[in-house]
């Protein structure tokens, strides 16, 4: 049995608020951390967690103080008191010795890695000043310290990083800067907030992989604050939950996963989507929230095109270009052109819901620009089941506001979506005033309506959305959307931006419209678990192409292409016995077109477009050479 | 880079002309000209002035000529260095605008001076210590400071200065002084005139140099990476310097452009109260009294002014900012 390297023991933290009093974010917890091992701080944001590593970093915010408890760390390894013993919460938080600790034997990584390193200093100043902060060594020293350390987290040319700045990489990169600069002193301990929720899937599965191998490089303790189990259960040897400030659970991570004690975790556990769930299952959200049906939306049943059996959207060879200014002489010299999307074709059919996955950046919110008309392709065409399909790029201006009226978008910054100077009233009967429908008396009567249907008690009509959490934020969202009684809905990450014990509630209420008022989602995510909890068909989506698309059984049992087999690779399961397979990742080069084998690339005679390898299962491929895939 | 600085330059010039026009137009606006105006208050005093006499001196100050002929005069006089000839001094304006720049340059440079050196500790101080009661106390006086008008705090800063310390009233320096070379004498009496502007005029600009710098710190200091410092270990008034305040800085750098024409031209009313023999007073003087060469040619050496501000302060802020100088104006 290893050595405890740190032990909490009945931590309170408490945060002096001038607007509520006194809150206390940490409520007596305990637990220790085996030297060497990897421990995970899990609960939903709220709970604490990230207080009690900020309180363990003697860096809590200025209102927040610890009131109780004792934080003692046993510093077997430092170079100076070997043995000693630290009681962290008795320091001062900025004192020489705290000071000593904090980035040389306890360092942290943060979520953000936007926001975590300063844009007007080099990567390389950031990090030779941790070294040059806890070591007494000379400049260029430090300098090539860093330098090894850049190239140990995998930086492609370690020297050129040194002079980089944090804008010019890339949030995987920036991450790996921020983990050499917090383990460039090697220290005892690495607390890890969240580190790769900000990150795209495959991404995510790398920067995992590097602080374990850092980890066993290293012999260092690693503290991991996480909201995903998924993540917890590839990384972590001992669980902690936490929930409101107290520890409701702790221990071995088998053991946690399969015997769950406490109803929380149990709950938790059923709240997530994870990949793999059988079909009909359904999340159980940790607050239920009702919501009724009937009436206004219900009434108006010609929701669906019946005279024909096509599809109610159909997306033809859709390209778009985004030409960067370069500051040229005059204003006009070179012009980059990045391609967003590529001859992107697909269809999406009546009372469907049609996922589409894909990483930042890959095209996925432009392609759902373009089907609301706010940006127009540079070629290519969209159809719209109207009785007849009628295309949407030659609608006259009269008919585009008709055509409004049946597409609606549900976006994904719950709190950028909604107009902060009107009431929940202005915002949701609003679609109903622009296209002049109903009087006054009507639109009382559907927005109250539109409100039960979301599950908002329609007694919040006067309020403005600031007095909202985020899940109430995004059912009104939901339900503005809903107000023009749409065919189509066009999700764009709707429910990235909310808590995880929100995410069911959402989930589930979509579906549930879907159910009853017989709706067609465009369902769009980067997140897999999600697009398959929500999606009959799913259409992934990398750097601006459409690679495969394929019923939701028929893609998770069956990828065919490159990128979709990495994809679907690098998300973590919440089965400690699935660990990740990081060699499917192909070191980061799996989002590069260039990079995949044949037929999945061009040869150059030949472009890759769809095949269908059978059962309406298409996938990008050279047509020659497409034989082979069919099974 | 390069390239862009070669532009900018370049589109200085037809900046300039649009606002030469307007200028010349806008002075042009007022019915009458400098004779008018003048006939007009000779008339007042009861005198009388002879036709051929006013039409002999307008044909010589080229007033009769039609606008446009005006203009591309006065243009090309200014582009070989020849801004015109003052009405009201009898002098060409170069002469008269020279003896009053540099004391202007004086007055505003040590405004500037004391502005910063007061408002930036009390900005940090006020930031870092938000809410505590120095924060509250520094904030009153600011707002004191802002509220209190200009010309009031002047008459009450003279007449003190004059009852304790017998300092003559009005102007930067002792009237003995004037139009004397430069001395011992002189200079010490012009630094015993000078701190009365200085402190008016620096007043409300620390206020409200004091109130943006808080606010600007304060939004960075909350920023993650400051945290990222602190959990490097970095002591806090370090952190302090090296981050959060290094990023608050650029909305000042920004204003540099503002500054300059305000070194020329600034506090007009202040000048006017205190009678100090800078450009501020003069320049409304030439307004008021249609002195249009006077006042066109200083209109548009402030213009000039203002835009090599702006073309210093982005230069600067490329120099310090590398989101500036990399990016280029192009988002990712």
């Amino acid at each position: 049995m290893a050595q405890p390297l740190l032990q909490v023991r009945d931590l309170k933290v408490e945060f002096v608020l001038h607007d509520q009093g006194v809150v206390r974010a940490v409520d007596g917890v305990s637990f220790s951390i085996r030297e060497g091992s990897t421990a995970a701080l899990v609960g939903e944001s709220g709970s604490g967690k990230s207080v009690i590593a900020q309180a363990i970093m003697s860096i809590l915010p200025k209102p927040g103080r610890i009131t109780a408890g004792q934080i003692l760390f046993y510093d077997h390894g430092a170079d100076a008191g070997a043995g000693a013993m630290v009681d962290i919460a008795a320091l001062g938080a900025n004192s020489a010795q705290m000071r000593s600790i904090r980035g040389a034997r306890i360092s942290m990584i943060f979520q953000e890695p936007m926001t975590s390193l300063s844009p007007l200093h080099t990567i390389g100043n950031q990090i030779t000043e941790t070294v040059l902060l806890h070591r007494n060594v000379a400049k260029q020293e430090a300098r090539a310290l860093a330098q090894e350390m850049l190239a140990k987290v995998g930086f492609p040319d370690p020297r050129r990083a040194l002079d980089t700045y944090s804008f010019e990489l890339s949030g995987g990169l920036r991450q790996r800067a921020m983990i050499a600069m917090a383990l460039v002193c090697r220290p005892a301990m690495l607390i890890a907030d969240e580190p790769t929720t900000a990150l795209d899937v495959t991404v995510q599965a790398q920067i995992l992989k590097l602080i374990k191998d850092l980890q066993h490089e290293f012999g260092m303790t690693v503290l991991l604050i996480t909201h995903d189990l998924g993540v917890v259960a590839n990384m972590a040897e001992d669980v902690v939950v936490v929930y409101h400030g107290k520890v409701m659970e702790r221990g071995g991570l088998v053991d946690i996963y399969s015997k769950p004690q406490h109803p929380y975790l149990k709950a938790l556990m059923k709240a997530v989507p994870r990949v793999g769930m059988t079909s009909g299952e359904r999340l159980t959200p940790i607050r239920e929230v009702e919501h009724t049906t009937g009436g206004y939306l219900t009434q108006c049943s010609a929701r669906l095109p019946t005279t024909n059996s096509g599809a109610l959207l159909q997306v033809s060879h859709i390209s778009k270009c985004f030409r960067i200014r370069k500051g040229g002489f005059l204003g006009h010299a070179t012009t980059p052109v990045v391609q967003a999307l590529e001859d992107v074709s697909f269809d999406i059919k009546p009372g469907e819901c049609l996922g589409l996955v894909g990483e930042s950046g890959c095209g996925k919110t432009t392609l759902s620009k373009i089907i609301m008309r706010a940006i127009d392709p540079d070629s290519g065409d969209i159809f719209y089941n109207d009785g007849e399909m009628r295309s949407l790029l030659s609608l006259s201006d009269a008919e585009l506001i008709n055509f409004r009226r049946k597409v609606q978008f549900i976006f994904q910054d719950p709190f950028g979506s909604l107009n902060p100077r009107m009431t929940v009233y202005d915002i949701v009967s609003e679609p109903l005033v622009i296209h002049k429908i109903g009087n006054g008396e009507d639109h009382m009567q559907i927005v109250q309506e539109l409100l039960r249907h979301v599950g908002l008690d329609p007694r919040f009509l006067q309020r403005y959305p600031h007095s909202f959490s985020g899940g109430q934020r995004q059912r009104i969202g939901i339900a503005r959307a809903l107000a023009l009684n749409p065919q189509l809905l066009i999700c764009d990450e709707p429910v990235s931006a909310l808590d995880v014990s929100v995410q069911a509630q959402i989930l589930n209420l979509l579906k549930d419209l879907q159910a009853e008022l017989g709706l067609t989602f465009l369902f769009i995510s980067h997140n897999l678990a999600v697009v398959d909890y929500m999606a009959d068909r799913i259409a992934v989506m990398c750097a601006g192409q459409l690679v495969e698309i394929a019923s939701r059984e028929v893609l998770f049992r069956d990828p065919v292409h490159p990128y979709t087999k990495a994809l679907l690779a690098a998300v973590p399961r919440t089965d400690p016995r699935q660990k990740l397979d990081l060699r499917a990742l192909m070191e980061g080069r799996v989002s590069d077109p260039a990079a995949w084998p044949q037929p999945f690339t061009s040869n150059g005679t030949e472009t890759p477009q769809f095949v269908d390898v059978g059962g309406g299962h298409l996938v990008r491929a050279q047509p020659s050479l497409a034989a082979e895939l069919r099974t | 880079m390069l390239a862009y600085f070669v532009r900018r330059i370049l589109v200085m010039i037809p900046t300039l002309l649009v606002i030469s026009v307007l200028i010349f137009a806008i002075i042009q606006l007022p019915e009458g000209d400098y004779l008018t105006s003048q006939i007009a208050e000779l008339e007042a005093m009861g005198e009388t002035v002879a036709k051929e006499q006013i039409e002999f001196l307008r044909k010589q100050y080229g007033l009769d000529q039609p606008f446009v002929v005006q203009y591309f005069h006065w243009l090309g006089g200014m582009l070989r260095g020849d801004f015109g000839y003052s009405f009201e001094y009898k002098l060409p304006v170069s002469q008269v605008v020279g003896d009053r720049l540099f004391l202007s340059f004086l007055l505003s440079f040590s405004t500037i001076i004391f502005t910063w050196l007061i408002a930036f500790p009390i900005g940090v101080y006020s930031a870092t210590h938000q809410y505590s009661w120095a924060d509250h106390g520094l904030t009153f006086l600011g707002f004191l400071g802002l509220a209190t008008p200009n010309f009031l705090l002047a008459l009450v800063l003279l007449y003190f200065a004059n009852v304790t310390f017998g300092t003559s009233i009005g102007g930067l320096m002792d009237p003995v002084y004037l139009n004397q070379p430069m001395s011992w004498g002189k200079f010490l009496s012009v630094l015993e005139h000078l701190w009365i502007p200085v402190l008016v005029i620096g007043t409300s600009h620390t206020a409200g140099m004091i109130r943006r710098l808080r606010a600007n710190l304060l939004d960075e200091l909350q920023k993650q990476y400051v945290v990222t410092g602190r959990a490097k270990g970095l002591p806090p008034f370090r952190l302090l310097m090296k981050y959060p305040l290094r990023m608050s800085l650029n909305p000042f750098i920004a204003d540099i452009g503002n500054l300059l024409p305000q070194v020329v031209s600034g506090a007009a009313i202040v000048a006017i109260v205190l009678s100090l023999p800078t450009t501020g007073p003069m320049l409304l003087a030439a307004l008021r009294s249609q002195d249009m060469y006077l006042a066109g040619s200083f209109l548009m050496f402030l213009s000039l002014l203002t835009v090599i501000g702006m073309f210093l302060s982005d230069l600067a802020l490329a120099a310090l900012d590398p989101r500036i100088r990399l990016h280029g104006g192009i988002r990712r």
